[in-house]
């Protein structure tokens, strides 16, 4: 047997209250994609982190080609042909494709040899970039192409993929496929993060599966059903939704060629966006990041005033109504960065609980606030939704995203909506909390609420909804029904095929 | 080794420490900056610290001096703790205060002679109505057109302070002056003068103005919705938004309020402690307020605890210029060097030291 | 009053000697922000280096020594401000106006016994009162004025053209990016903070020792603050800064010569023109961003604090 391109042996990472890896070990061979697949907090992140060289291992030990490899720092993992394309990624806006890719090499050459360098490494991988354009204006797709391009650029023996597929559409996450199987092919190895079953069942030649820091097991994924995967990372068996017929009552939100200007420098402007909601339904808007999604959120909310007459609620205008007048009415709203938008991280829970509360739950009367009726509230919201904290007075900032996120999706479900519109619920949370998060939004449009659900993830999208749109640069698609539509479908629909008579031409 | 971590919550007990820690800390590299200059450090600290206070022969006439020094501090630091938690960061208080005397001395001057009970009411409404308009011009082009309220808001100072004097050598002159630069004294005008309300007290009207300056802000920020938002914004914007704050509002009665009490604090001191309008009459009091509102943690009744202790350093200072001989300069250097301290000291609250265990591998 | 008291030699070489502690501290305060750092301290470290560099040039009769002396007096309390603001994570407005605060109070303090006295001459490049309108304006000044002139167009070039640069603009626009990819944020910004220093001391010791040429107690009279809107007006663009700071330069010398030669406005009002000025550039360039006519190019971090979390 040749030896493997890298061995992990027993790697041990301790944080405060938490072991983050617990004696991990596996082999990644030459030419090897290699899966590293866990929930949300199962230590995936830490282990790569490891790898390469931004975290140092309490125990245990890594060889590369048979030789010790301790990196202290990224350029001493780079330098030993680690790469590594992060989930969030770490470029700059304001800087050029050329420029950040310098940004992230030891030596780089003179700028316009450079270029000349993206420009024909990209080519020969099939990611078209051009090295001088301005990175704000890149989509996502693009944006993962730069990361990718600056890794390639240092011929890499491993390159090391954080969820790269949670930005693209289906169309660019074959694009990408086709791009990882040439490295491959060209004995690169790479080790791929994420808790996309089907996506590693077609990429992947071998598996590692993290459960709460530890080696739970490894399989050849094309062997292996996704099933025992997905039991294997969970350890439980899941709770599904239940979703019970409902009866679709009158219109609750109707949006009217809605059209808004970006507010900020880098932000989409909405274009002719029209949709409508009944009570009790569950319109699903799914699409890439940064196609409007923040900024629909923002109109629906109240944050950003559109035009009069875009936004009716139960047949009024409220589109010239603030956040607060139209939470009086019972249209609310969750975006999506929980820390610094939906809660103030600062503060703490029972504060934020007045933060959106104030009104429709009467916690202040003539500009005064009743802290106890605030506080009531908050531990009811913890109660209720399961929130783990030692009490209502901790900071937001003190609280695990998913606990978070089930504290302010809480806050607004506890209090009653006629209109609920949600971004992103379920992002970064671990597995059953998502399902109590999207069992809770069933349970609203069961009691005759109309819920609006933002969100990536599709899968998400395709278990909870009724209709769905697809927003792409700004622009909404006609919203569908949900059941039966096909992947492939949707993957057309957020490309831009604006509704699916385009798609029949 | 160490590291440094954020903590979960900011601690209680170092919200309440830093500033004492501050304040030692002050004390002890103030102690070394006097020995520098060649004066017996224990000495100078006690002069400072103690004697106003408690020494036979000057306590007397210092303790009064406090609350006299104190008030304007808190009234102008009140009203800058309040923007500063928005985050809206006026700076030009100096300037607000020095427009908020011309106002308010104005108002006495136009109608002197005459004697009625109205007058000096009318001179505090003069007063906070003259530094909210000069508060407002950064306030307005801050909502019309996000222009910088630091830097306009401290122009406004030096604008304010040529106004000052070419009120104190033109308009406001005293004609009955033989023609040397300052207005009338209003101390000798009764309707006018912000005398002492009880005979030996040294308190006041601009010591009232104060204290219930520290009362309301006390319940803007526990009780009342406004504070709330306020908090909010500064901690948070776009979560304030989310919430439904209007930035504008905030903004606007941030600069606004401080702009009145900054006014209204120059107002007091004109017609009572300076009581004319001269050349020199800013003394830097709007500049200092901004270090007692730091070193009050922004918090109402750490800002009436801090505005004392400047006021003590301020006096200290001029016992120490009498009988040592300190520079006066030095209690300036001295007041710059508490604020770094205390900047410092807020690291504790809000993060704490974490030794970071090696395993043997 | 006499427009003929104005010798326009004079005025323009008077303007380039009014501009150049404007520029020095301004072109300081414009590379500290381009790596995220507002630091507000920048009229306390002029201060600063004003009394340093006027006492050690008064002491030693070396004005070159001088102005080394007044650039490390601002460099050295500038590091008190990146102690706070990068070590401690102190909010940076605060941070800087205590350097404001303490740099007027320190200054004054041990320049007591300097007021009034004349320090050591500064050498020019040509001398003399038969000089030529071109040779007055061109060489008639110290190496200090080029220096400040030569300064912008090194920072602009290696902000533009080199990896250090790069790496500068990098940190400014998003820190944690570059902290990811193994930047030393903290350092290059403390780095970046003491050359701002260095500048406004530098610009500070010009001041005490060529523009005025004497110590008074707040002679900066809030030079360091217009040289902070000076960058906004330069839109963080270093050779528009010159512009700028020549602008700025001719407004006080031109109220100064109208002072002088007996304008009918009253003396205060040509005084207080540069801060109406300062203001009225401020809102002009607000309103041009509103309505899009300019790009905000403001560092996407400025002000904003880093704490490294792994």
């Amino acid at each position: 047997m040749t030896t493997p391109l890298l061995r992990l042996s027993g790697l041990t990472k301790a944080y405060p209250g938490v072991v983050a890896n617990d004696d991990v070990s596996f082999d990644i061979g030459h030419g090897e994609v290699h899966a590293l697949l866990g929930e949300n907090g199962a230590g995936k992140s830490t282990l790569v982190k490891m790898i390469y060289g931004l975290v140092k291992p309490d125990a245990g030990h890594m060889m590369l080609n048979d030789t010790r490899f301790a990196p202290d720092k990224p350029s001493t993992a780079r330098a030993a042909g680690i790469a590594m394309v992060f989930q969030h990624f770490s470029l700059f806006a304001a800087l050029t494709v050329a420029e950040n890719i310098a940004l992230g090499m030891e030596n780089p050459p003179k700028m316009r040899a450079l270029a000349a360098r993206i420009k024909e490494v990209s080519q020969q991988y099939g990611l078209p970039l051009d090295p001088l354009a301005q990175v704000s204006d890149l989509s996502a797709g693009e944006r993962q192409r730069v990361e990718i391009v600056r890794c390639l650029l240092q011929d890499p023996k491993l390159l090391i993929m954080d969820e790269p597929t949670s930005v693209l559409t289906p169309q660019e996450v074959e694009v990408l496929f086709g791009t990882l199987r040439k490295l491959r092919t060209n004995g690169t190895s790479i080790l791929y993060i994420s808790h996309k079953l089907e996506e590693i069942r077609t990429l992947c030649d071998e598996a590692t599966i993290l459960r709460l820091g530890k080696n739970v097991g490894t399989c050849v994924p094309r062997e292996t059903s996704a099933r025992e995967m997905a039991e294997l990372m969970v350890g439980t068996r899941l709770h599904q939704p239940e979703r019970h017929t409902r009866d679709m009552g009158a219109d609750a939100l109707e949006v009217v060629d809605l059209s808004v200007a970006a507010t900020s420098q880098f932000g989409t402007a909405l274009r002719g966006v029209s949709l409508r909601v009944r009570e009790g339904q569950i319109l699903g808007i799914g699409g890439v990041a940064g196609n409007g999604q923040d900024e629909l959120l923002a109109v629906l909310s109240g944050e950003t005033l559109s035009p009069k007459g875009s936004i009716r609620f139960q047949g009024n205008d409220i589109s010239r109504l603030d956040p607060t007048s139209r939470r009086a009415l019972g249209v609310l709203a969750a975006p999506e960065e929980r820390l610094g938008h939906a809660a103030a991280p600062d503060m703490s829970l029972v504060e934020n609980a007045c933060l959106t509360a104030a009104t429709r739950q009467g916690l202040a009367k003539n500009g005064w606030i009743n802290w106890g009726k605030t506080r009531q509230f908050a531990e009811d919201v913890i109660a209720r939704f399961d929130v783990r904290t030692p009490h209502a007075q901790v900071a937001a900032r003190a609280l695990s995203g998913g606990n978070l996120q089930k504290f302010v999706i809480g806050r607004e479900i506890m209090q009653d909506p006629r209109v609920l519109v949600v971004n992103q619920p379920t992002w970064g949370v671990d597995a059953s909390a998502a399902a109590a998060i999207r069992q809770a939004l069933l349970d609203l449009a069961a009691q005759g609420a109309a819920v609006i659900v933002i969100s990536q993830d599709l899968d998400e999208l395709l278990e909870i909804t009724d209709d769905f749109a697809a927003l792409n640069e700004g622009r909404l698609s006609v919203p569908v029904p949900t059941a039966g539509l096909t992947v492939d479908q949707i993957g057309l629909m957020l490309g831009g095929a604006h509704g699916m008579e385009q798609a029949h031409v | 080794m160490f590291k440094v971590e954020k903590r979960p919550s900011p601690s209680r007990f170092w919200s309440w420490m830093a500033p004492i820690l501050a304040v030692v800390a002050t004390m002890v590299a103030g102690g070394i900056m006097f020995w520098m200059l060649g004066k017996p450090p224990l000495e100078a600290i006690r002069t400072i610290f103690w004697d106003p206070l408690f020494n036979a022969q000057f306590a007397s006439y210092s303790r009064p001096q406090l609350l006299i020094k104190a008030a304007p501090l808190i009234l102008i630091a009140i009203g800058l703790s309040i923007g500063f938690r928005a985050g809206v960061w006026n700076i030009g208080a100096e300037g607000q205060y020095v427009i908020g005397s011309l106002t308010g001395a104005g108002v006495a001057l136009a109608l002197y002679p005459l004697e009625a009970w109205w007058i000096f009411p009318l001179m505090v409404v003069a007063g906070a109505l003259g530094g909210f308009l000069w508060a407002m011009i950064p306030a307005i082009l801050r909502i019309k057109l996000n222009t910088n309220e630091i830097l306009v808001s401290l122009m406004l100072v030096y604008i304010a302070l040529e106004i000052q004097s070419s009120m104190a050598l033109g308009l406001l002159r005293n004609p009955d002056g033989a023609g040397f630069p300052g207005s009338r004294n209003l101390q000798q005008y009764p309707s006018a003068h912000n005398a002492e309300i009880w005979v030996g007290s040294s308190i006041h009207w601009g010591v009232i103005a104060a204290m219930l300056a520290v009362i309301a802000a006390i319940f803007l920020f526990a009780r009342y919705l406004l504070g709330f938002q306020i908090k909010l914004t500064g901690s948070s914007p776009r979560a304030a938004r989310f919430a439904g704050v209007n930035p504008n509002v905030i903004v606007a009665f941030c600069l606004g309020t401080s702009g009145a009490l900054a006014g209204m604090a120059g107002m007091f001191e004109v017609s009572g402690p300076a009581g004319q309008v001269t050349i020199d009459f800013a003394t830097g009091y709007g500049f200092t307020a901004i270090i007692v509102a730091f070193l009050g943690r922004l918090n109402p009744l750490g800002i009436l605890a801090a505005g004392l202790l400047m006021a003590l350093t301020y006096i200290g200072g001029e016992l120490a210029q009498f009988i040592i001989g300190l520079p006066a300069a030095a209690i300036s250097a001295f007041q710059g060097m508490l604020l770094f301290f205390l900047l410092a000291g807020e690291m504790f609250v809000n993060y704490r030291f974490v030794r970071i265990r090696k395993v043997v591998a | 009053m006499d427009w003929s008291a104005i010798n326009p030699a004079f005025f323009i070489a008077s303007i380039m000697v009014s501009a150049t502690p404007l520029l020095l501290a301004a072109i300081g305060e414009l590379v500290a922000e381009k790596t995220g750092v507002l630091n507000l301290g920048v009229e306390g470290m002029m201060i600063t280096g004003a009394i340093c560099g006027f006492i050690i040039s008064v002491e030693t009769g070396s004005p070159t020594l001088g102005f080394i002396c007044g650039a490390l007096g601002g460099a050295v309390l500038s590091l008190i401000f990146a102690l706070l603001t990068q070590l401690f994570m102190a909010n940076q407005v605060a941070s800087g106006l205590a350097l404001t605060l303490f740099g007027l109070g320190f200054s004054s303090m041990i320049g007591q016994g300097y007021v009034g006295i004349v320090p050591p001459d500064v050498p020019k490049l040509m001398e003399g009162a038969d000089l030529s309108a071109f040779q007055r304006i061109a060489l008639g000044h110290d190496a200090v004025l080029y220096i400040g002139l030569l300064i912008p167009v090194i920072v602009w070039y290696v902000l533009k053209y080199t990896r250090l640069g790069l790496v500068l603009r990098a940190v400014g626009e998003d820190h944690e990016a570059a902290h990811a990819l193994g930047y030393k944020v903290i350092w290059i910004r403390v780095g970046a903070i003491f050359f701002g220093g260095a500048c406004a001391g530098l610009g500070g010791a010009y001041l005490s020792l060529v523009r005025v040429p004497q110590w008074t107690d707040g002679m900066t009279a809030g030079i360091g603050w217009i040289a902070l809107a000076l960058v906004v007006f330069a839109s963080w663009r270093p050779l528009f800064i010159i512009i700028g700071a020549y602008l700025f330069g001719g407004v006080t010398v031109l109220q100064l010569n109208l002072q002088a030669a007996g304008s009918t406005i009253p003396v205060e009002y040509l005084s207080m023109s540069p801060y109406v000025i300062t203001i009225l550039v401020l809102v002009l360039l607000s309103v041009l961003q509103k309505y899009g006519l300019l790009r905000a190019a403001a560092p996407a971090m400025l002000g904003r604090l880093f704490h490294a979390s792994n």
